[in-house]
């Protein structure tokens, strides 16, 4: 049987935000209200998890850094999956927002990156007694840090940006293999870092007096990411259509 | 309060990081904007 001719509209897909206007105008209402949820849930989150919850029986008030190490190291992992997939809209559907995203989310991978090193450095001194151990699951963030700094060094690396970003795509789909290592690395290996607390398919190993200001915690930081990662993002659309103006100014002057 | 120093310094590193990083970009944005406005006043006032 023929199949009857579609009467639906043209499939609406993600192109339509690379039309710099309309990303502008969309960006710029989601903006603010990105970053006041990230102040409210973060000032509530934060709050609760250092005045609020229990100290645990065995760490003392040490447990506290879980509401900054463990929403840093959800962020480290979800930014450069992030990072990831533009890469995939940028080699497969060539969208011209994708490079300038993954340009702006890598510096803001990166940092978070640090911030669960550091944090889980400072964690680990009283409750380990050392600030690093060479175990899978350190030395695998620690890759995972140097990944974001290679995809920042590879994209500014070329005099023509276009072959940045392509050099910079791969890098990062070739370093999305890292992420399921990072995740199980607790698993597959014996490392002194604990396993997860916190599963989709078990229910959680922590009281709920912990779990709400760390979900709390969490959702801040993604908003705060991702309403830095936005507003960065804004900033690099204006300043490629001044680019863009700027240079077909000077060849219509000659 | 336990471990204090480390608590502290994780703290005020969780704040610093991304409000650093916040203020930066929204210093990056206006700077961007006022460029804009001055070389395409339409685009920047239909954002």
């Amino acid at each position: 049987m023929d199949a009857a001719p579609s009467l639906a509209p043209p499939r609406r897909n993600l192109h339509r935000f690379a039309n710099p206007g309309r990303f502008l105008r969309l960006s710029g209402r989601v903006l603010p209200w990105l970053a006041g949820a990230a102040m409210l849930l973060l000032g509530a989150g934060l709050g609760w998890g250092l005045l609020g919850a229990p100290a645990d029986w065995q760490q003392g008030d040490a447990v506290r850094i879980m509401f900054i190490h463990v929403p840093a190291a959800q962020l480290a992992l979800g930014g450069y999956l992030g990072l990831a997939l533009c890469a995939l809209a940028s080699v497969v559907w060539r969208h011209p927002l994708a490079d300038l995203a993954a340009v702006e989310i890598g510096p803001v991978g990166a940092a978070f990156t640090a911030l669960c090193l550091a944090t889980g450095s400072i964690w680990g001194k009283p409750m380990w007694g050392t600030w690093w151990e060479w175990d899978a699951r350190m030395t695998s963030v620690l890759i995972l840090f140097f990944l974001y700094l290679g995809h920042i060094a590879l994209v500014r690396a070329f005099d023509e940006p276009e072959r940045g970003y392509r050099a910079g795509a791969i890098l990062a789909l070739v370093g999305v293999v890292n992420l399921p290592i990072i995740k199980f690395s607790v698993e597959w290996w014996n490392t002194l870092h604990q396993p997860a607390s916190i599963s989709l398919t078990k229910a959680p190993a922590m009281h709920w007096t912990m779990l709400a200001p760390l979900l709390l915690c969490s959702l801040g930081y993604a908003c705060a990411f991702a309403a830095i990662v936005t507003a960065r993002l804004r900033a690099a659309v204006m300043e490629r259509r001044i680019r863009a103006l700027m240079l077909a100014r000077a060849q219509a002057a000659g | 309060m336990t471990h204090l120093p480390y608590i502290v310094a994780s703290y005020a590193l969780g704040l610093l990081v991304p409000a650093g990083f916040g203020l930066a970009a929204l210093l990056r944005m206006r700077a961007a904007r006022r460029r804009l406005a001055a070389v395409d006043p339409r685009m920047a006032a239909s954002q």
